[in-house]
C-alpha cells in the first residue's frame, strides 16, 4: 500500500503518521509538499495533524485552499481512500468533505490526554479489524475539536452510519460526561456518505507503542492495509 | 547627533567606571547607537559579570561532554553517533508583564538555542514559580503562562514533557519561567557560532526586525524624531508557525554543507549574534543595516541592533553558496539577507544610511567585559529542632489528605495536559512521573529529562541547597533506571549587590560544585537571572537544574507506578524524620526555621548506583526518589495511577517524623515476592541501608491501621487546580 | 479603500468564548450581563473602489475568510479612507 502524506507548513504529525504507515505497509510513504498540484498514483491520501499555517484564521482553513487540495478533493470524490487526522479533520470538513465542522474545546484550552473511544461503525475501511462497540484507548491533543453539525445535517450523519468513533468511558457509555471536548453526540470520528473518506480528532499514529504500552492505534492501520489490498 | 548625557549612561545600565573605560578604549564619545550596544553586551544577561566569578568554578566536563558552557547550547555524546543538545533559560521578566507572550517566546528562544546547533528539538520541559496562591495576580498569570507554554510547544510540534511548578509567596511580583529544551544531532553534525573566513557573507534568516523588547528606559532619549506613539517599545510578541518553518528551513540546509557558523538572535538581537560570532574566530564584523528586513518603518540603527524580535538567525555562509541557502528560505517563504560580511580588523562596523554608525574593537566588548567579585556573605539558618509537641494530633492518613490536596504536592495534571507531551510519537514516559524519558527517534535508546529545585533549602542553606539541587535531578534520572550524564541550570536570584543574596548565589554554586564533582555530573550550559525581587525582597534562592540521562536499551527502565500486588516495598537510605524545612513544617505547622535535611553525597551515590543496577538487572521495575513531603507523599504518588495500594507498618509514636520527613538519598522500590532474596543480597553486598516498609495492596492505602481508597485519594489529588480556578 | 469584516458565531451555534466570558463577567459582579458573543473583525486594504472592492471581499469571505456552517459576516466599507 502506497500513501501519500500531504505537508502543510506547520504539520507536525506528518512524521508520526508516516512512521505508522511505514510500519505496517513496509513502503515509504510519500510527502507531498502543499504547493504541488497533483498527488502521484498511491493507495490512499493522508492529511495529518498539526498546525497548518499556525492555525491562523481557522484551524485548517488555509490549508483546505492549498494548491493540492484541488486534486485531493478531485481523487477523494473519485473514490480514493483520504484520511483526515485532528488538523487533518479540521482541513477535510473546511474543503466540505466531510460534512460539519471544529470548533473550540468547550473546556477552552488544548488538551492532550489518552482517552476511550467507542468503535460505533466497524463496517469501515480503516475500522474492519475492531468490533462494533469495543473500546479502544486512543490519544487526543486538540484545541478545536469539538464537532458541530446543524440538526439536519446531523440527522443524516445518524442515518447514513456516518459515525465511526464516539468519545466513551473505559465501560463504553458515551455519556456526555466522558467527552472531553464537547463535541455534538460524543463524535470523535466520522466518515463520508460514499465511506472512502475519514476524519477523526483521535491520533492513532500516537498508539502503536508496546513500550508506552498504548497500541491500540495498530488495528486501524491494519485494517487500512488490509482493505485496501 | 544624540548627545551623550550621564543621565543616558546611567539609563543604559553602566556605571561610571564603565563608561570611562568605554572612553579610554574608544578614545572618544560613543555614538548613541554604540552606548546601545555596550549596555546590552555588558548588561548582567549578557556579560554574567556579578556571576562570571562564581560560574568559572563549576565542572563542565566529563568522558560524555563534546561542549560545556559558552555555546548556544551544551552538547553530550550519547552513543552510537549521537549527540543530546540542551539548555535552560529564563523569560521571568516578560511573563509577569505579558504571561502568555512572555511563556511563550521564553519557549521560543530556548527552541532556537538547540535547533540552532543542529539537532532537531524532542523534548520541552518547564520549571514554573508562581505567588502564593491567594495572591491577586497568581491565577491570571498561572493560567497565561501555562497556554502560553502550550500554544508556543504544540504549534511547534515538539512534546512538552515535564517540569516543575511552585506556589510561594517570595514570587509574589517576580515569577519565575524556565523553559529547557533538549534536542538530538548527529554527533558530527553539530553546529557552532564561532565565525571563520575573511569575506565570508553575515546572512539574516527568519521574520522580520520591529521594534521587540527594545528597552524601555533608554527608549525615550535616545535619537527619535518621528511621532513618538509608533516608537513605544513592545512587548515580544511569539510567532510559533514562524519558528517552525525557520526550524524546518534551518535542518533543511543544515544537511547541506553551506552553513559556516550559526546562532539565534535571543537576547539583544543582532548585536550579541554578531558580537559573539565574530569575537570567537577572532575576526571583525561589518553590518549594513539598510539590508536588514524591517517590520517598521523608520527603525534606527540602535533600535535594529537592539531589537528582540522572535525567530531570527544569523548565519555565516561563503558567498559563492549563498543562493543554496536563499532556495532553501524562499521554499519556507522566510526572509533570507545578506547583510554583511566578516573582515579581518577585529571590529565590529555598523553602516546605516551611507553613514557609520558604529565602529567598537570586538576586544573591548568582550574582553573589556566587566567582571565583578561581589562582596558576599553566606548565611544559613540556625539549627532548630522541631519538638514531638509541635507535631499535628492527627493520624498520618488525615494528614496524607491535606498534604496531597495542597498547591504544592497535588497533581500537576492541569497543566501538563494543556502541553502536547505525545507528538513525534517518542514520549516512552509521560510527565507526572520522576523523569520523562524520550526514545531516541528510530533507535532502542532513551533519553531521561528532569528539572529539578528546592528553593526552601537554599534559603535556609545555600550550600546545602545547592548540592540538593543537583543531587535531585541525579536521583530522578536514577529513579527511571538511567545513566545520569550532565545538567543544564537556570540561576534565578535576587540582587547580587545585596551581600546577603550574592552570599546565596556563591553558597548554591559551591553546593553544586561538590554534587557535581561527586557524582560526576558536570554543568553542559545554563543560564543567570538576577535582581528578581518582590517589594525590595528577594525572591528565594532558586537554582533550576535540569539533567538529562541514557538509557542504552529501553526494554528496561523503570517508573514509579506500582504495578502489581503482594509486592514488597523497600525504602532505601537512610530514614532520620528530618523535618525542618520539609512541606509537613511550612505548610502544615508554619515553621520556616531550621536547616534542611543535608545531602550526604558518598550515601547518594552509593544508594544512586545500586538502584541503577538493581534496574538494569530486572530485579525492579518501579521505583520513585522521596522528594517532597516525604515517603507517605512518596508512596501515594506510586498508588494513583494503577489503583494499586499499599500496606505499611511504622513505629506508632515516630509515625510523622518517618513518614513526612525529607532525608535525602532516599527511594521507594518495589520488588516482586521471587526476587526478595536477590535483592536483599545486593542491598547488604553494597552496604546500602534499607528497611521494608510493608506490601503493595488492591485499591487501598493503609498505614498502621488506618485506611482509606485510593479512588477518595485522587479525587483529592487531581482536582485542586481546577477547583482552585473556578473559584 | 479600508474594509472590515465583522465575523460573528451564527445564532444558534455554540459559543464557548462567548460563554465562558458571560461568565466571567457575572462572576465580577456585572450581574447586567445578557448574552456574550465573540466574534472577529478583519480589515483589508484594497486599491479598488467601493462597490468593486465589497464585491471582492465578499468572494474572499465565502471562500476563505468565513466559515458559513457557524458563521455570519458583514461587510463594513470604510469611509474614511
Amino acid at each position: 500500500m502506497k500513501a501519500a502524506i500531504i505537508v502543510f507548513p506547520g504539520s507536525n504529525c506528518d512524521r508520526d503518521i508516516a512512521v505508522s504507515l511505514k510500519k505496517i505497509s513496509e513502503i515509504e510513504p510519500l510527502m507531498i509538499w502543499h504547493k504541488e498540484t497533483c498527488i502521484p498514483d498511491c493507495d490512499i491520501i493522508v492529511v495529518p495533524g498539526g498546525f497548518s499555517f499556525g492555525d491562523y484564521l481557522r484551524c485548517g482553513s488555509m490549508a483546505a485552499n492549498s494548491p493540492i487540495m484541488l486534486d485531493v478533493i478531485h481523487k477523494a470524490k473519485k473514490g480514493m481512500p483520504t484520511i483526515g487526522i485532528c488538523n487533518g479533520f479540521q482541513i477535510l470538513t473546511e474543503t466540505g468533505l466531510l460534512p460539519g465542522t471544529l470548533i473550540k474545546n468547550d473546556c477552552l484550552s488544548f488538551l492532550c490526554k489518552t482517552v476511550s473511544i467507542k468503535v460505533e461503525n466497524s463496517n469501515t475501511k480503516f475500522s474492519n479489524l475492531y468490533s462494533k462497540n469495543e473500546v479502544i484507548d486512543i490519544p487526543i491533543a486538540h484545541n478545536e475539536g469539538n464537532f458541530f453539525a446543524d440538526d439536519s445535517t446531523l440527522n443524516k450523519i445518524k442515518d447514513n452510519d456516518q459515525i465511526v468513533f464516539k468519545y466513551c468511558n473505559n465501560s463504553g457509555k458515551t455519556e456526555k460526561e466522558f467527552n472531553p471536548n464537547g463535541s455534538i453526540e460524543n463524535i470523535a470520528g466520522i466518515i463520508n456518505k460514499d465511506g472512502n473518506v475519514l476524519g477523526m480528532m483521535p491520533h492513532p499514529e500516537r498508539a502503536t507503542c508496546q513500550l508506552s504500552q498504548l497500541n491500540d492505534g495498530e488495528r486501524f492501520f491494519s485494517s487500512i492495509t488490509e482493505s485496501i489490498l | 547627533m544624540t548627545l551623550i548625557t550621564e543621565d543616558l549612561v546611567e539609563e543604559h545600565g553602566i556605571n561610571e567606571e564603565e563608561y570611562s573605560f568605554i572612553l579610554k578604549s574608544l578614545k572618544r564619545e560613543p555614538t548613541i547607537t554604540e552606548l546601545g550596544i555596550f549596555s546590552a553586551m555588558w548588561s548582567e544577561h549578557c556579560s554574567y559579570k556579578s556571576s562570571k566569578f562564581w560560574l568559572k568554578q563549576l565542572p563542565t566536563e566529563n568522558n560524555f561532554v563534546i561542549q560545556g558552557p559558552g555555546e548556544n547550547a551544551g552538547v553530550i555524546d550519547i552513543g552510537d553517533g549521537y549527540a543530546a543538545i540542551f539548555k535552560m533559560e529564563s523569560h521571568n521578566h516578560p511573563s509577569f508583564i505579558e504571561p502568555y507572550q512572555g511563556a511563550a517566546t521564553g519557549v521560543g528562544g530556548i527552541l532556537r538555542d538547540v535547533f540552532t546547533m543542529g539537532a532537531r528539538p524532542v523534548a520541552l520541559l518547564n520549571s514554573l514559580r508562581f505567588g502564593d496562591t491567594s495572591h491577586e495576580k497568581t491565577k491570571h498569570l498561572l493560567t497565561g503562562v501555562v497556554s502560553g507554554i502550550g500554544g508556543y510547544g504544540n504549534c511547534m510540534g515538539i512534546p512538552t514533557v515535564g517540569g516543575e511548578v511552585e506556589f510561594n509567596s517570595s514570587y509574589n511580583d517576580n515569577i519565575l519561567v524556565n523553559a529547557m529544551c533538549v534536542g538530538i544531532a548527529k554527533t558530527d553534525k553539530i553546529f557552532y557560532s564561532k565565525a571563520s573566513g575573511v569575506g565570508n557573507s553575515v546572512v539574516y534568516v527568519g521574520s522580520k526586525t520591529g521594534r521587540d523588547g527594545i528597552h524601555g528606559a533608554t527608549m525615550a532619549s535616545a535619537e527619535f524624531d518621528e511621532n513618538s506613539e509608533e516608537k513605544r517599545p513592545t512587548v515580544q510578541v511569539g510567532d510559533p508557525f514562524s519558528e517552525k518553518l525557520l526550524l524546518e528551513a534551518c535542518l533543511e540546509l543544515m544537511k547541506m554543507d553551506v552553513i559556516i557558523a550559526i546562532q539565534d538572535m535571543g537576547a539583544a538581537g543582532l548585536t550579541s549574534s554578531a558580537v559573539e560570532m565574530a569575537g570567537k574566530g577572532e575576526l571583525g564584523i561589518e553590518l549594513d543595516l539598510d539590508k536588514v528586513p524591517c517590520r517598521e518603518k523608520n527603525m534606527s540603527a540602535y533600535e535594529i541592533m537592539l531589537s528582540e524580535s522572535q525567530e531570527r538567525m544569523l548565519m555565516i555562509i561563503e558567498p559563492k553558496k549563498e543562493h543554496i541557502a536563499k532556495e532553501v528560505f524562499d521554499k519556507w517563504e522566510l526572509d533570507f539577507s545578506v547583510i554583511g560580511k566578516l573582515t579581518n580588523t577585529n571590529k565590529l562596523v555598523i553602516n546605516h544610511k551611507k553613514m557609520t554608525k558604529a565602529e567598537i574593537v570586538l576586544d573591548i566588548l568582550e574582553k573589556g567585559a566587566p567582571s565583578y567579585k561581589r562582596p558576599y556573605s553566606i548565611n544559613k539558618f540556625s539549627e532548630e529542632k522541631i519538638k514531638n509537641d509541635k507535631l499535628i494530633d492527627k493520624g498520618p492518613i488525615s494528614i496524607l489528605k491535606d498534604l496531597i490536596g495542597s498547591p504544592n504536592l497535588c497533581s500537576r495534571k492541569w497543566v501538563w495536559e494543556q502541553y502536547d507531551h505525545m507528538v513525534m510519537t517518542d514520549t516512552i514516559l509521560i510527565p507526572g512521573g520522576d523523569s520523562a524519558i524520550i526514545r531516541v527517534h528510530g533507535t532502542n535508546k532513551g533519553l531521561s529529562i528532569t528539572s529539578d529545585s528546592t528553593p526552601r533549602y537554599c534559603l535556609s542553606d545555600p550550600i546545602e541547597g545547592g548540592k540538593q539541587a543537583v543531587a535531585e535531578a541525579w536521583r530522578n534520572l536514577i529513579a527511571v533506571g538511567s545513566r545520569p550524564i550532565a545538567i543544564t541550570d537556570c540561576m534565578n536570584f535576587g540582587n547580587p549587590e545585596k551581600e546577603d543574596i550574592m552570599g546565596q548565589f556563591a553558597g548554591v554554586v559551591k553546593g553544586m560544585i561538590m554534587s557535581c564533582n561527586q557524582l560526576d555530573f558536570p554543568v553542559v550550559s545554563g543560564n543567570v537571572s538576577l535582581y528578581n525581587e518582590t517589594n525590595g525582597k528577594g525572591i528565594n534562592p532558586t537554582p533550576v537544574i535540569g539533567g538529562v540521562g541514557v538509557i542504552d536499551n529501553l526494554d528496561i527502565f523503570a517508573d514509579h507506578n506500582f504495578k502489581r500486588k503482594d509486592d514488597v516495598i523497600f525504602i532505601i537510605g537512610k530514614t532520620d524524620g528530618h523535618l525542618p524545612q520539609s512541606i509537613y513544617a511550612t505548610e502544615l505547622l508554619n515553621i520556616n526555621t531550621g536547616l534542611p535535611p543535608k545531602v550526604n553525597l558518598d550515601e547518594e551515590k552509593k544508594n544512586g548506583l545500586t538502584i541503577k543496577s538493581l534496574i538494569e538487572s530486572s530485579l525492579v521495575d518501579t521505583s520513585h526518589d522521596i522528594s517532597d513531603g516525604g515517603i507517605l507523599i512518596a508512596l501515594t504518588e506510586m498508588a494513583i495511577k494503577n489503583n494499586i495500594g499499599f500496606d505499611i507498618e511504622t513505629d506508632i509514636i515516630n509515625s510523622h517524623r518517618f513518614l513526612f520527613g525529607e532525608d535525602q538519598g532516599r527511594y521507594i522500590i518495589s520488588v516482586k515476592e521471587k526476587n526478595l532474596i536477590k535483592v536483599k543480597k545486593i542491598l547488604e553486598e553494597s552496604n546500602v541501608i534499607y528497611n521494608i516498609a510493608g506490601v503493595t495492596i488492591d485499591k487501598i492505602i493503609k498505614v498502621n491501621e488506618e485506611k482509606i481508597p485510593i479512588d477518595e485519594i485522587k479525587e483529592i489529588y487531581e482536582n485542586w487546580f481546577t477547583k482552585y480556578l473556578s473559584k | 479603500m479600508k474594509i472590515n469584516i465583522k465575523i460573528m458565531p451564527k445564532s444558534g451555534v455554540l459559543d464557548p468564548q462567548g460563554k465562558a466570558i458571560e461568565n466571567s463577567l457575572k462572576q465580577l459582579g456585572f450581574n447586567q450581563t445578557g448574552t456574550v458573543r465573540q466574534g472577529k473583525l478583519i480589515e483589508i486594504d484594497l486599491q479598488e473602489k467601493e462597490e468593486e472592492a465589497i464585491k471582492i471581499v465578499d468572494e474572499m469571505c465565502q471562500k476563505l475568510l468565513v466559515n458559513l456552517i457557524i458563521e455570519d459576516y458583514e461587510i463594513i466599507a470604510n469611509k474614511e479612507d
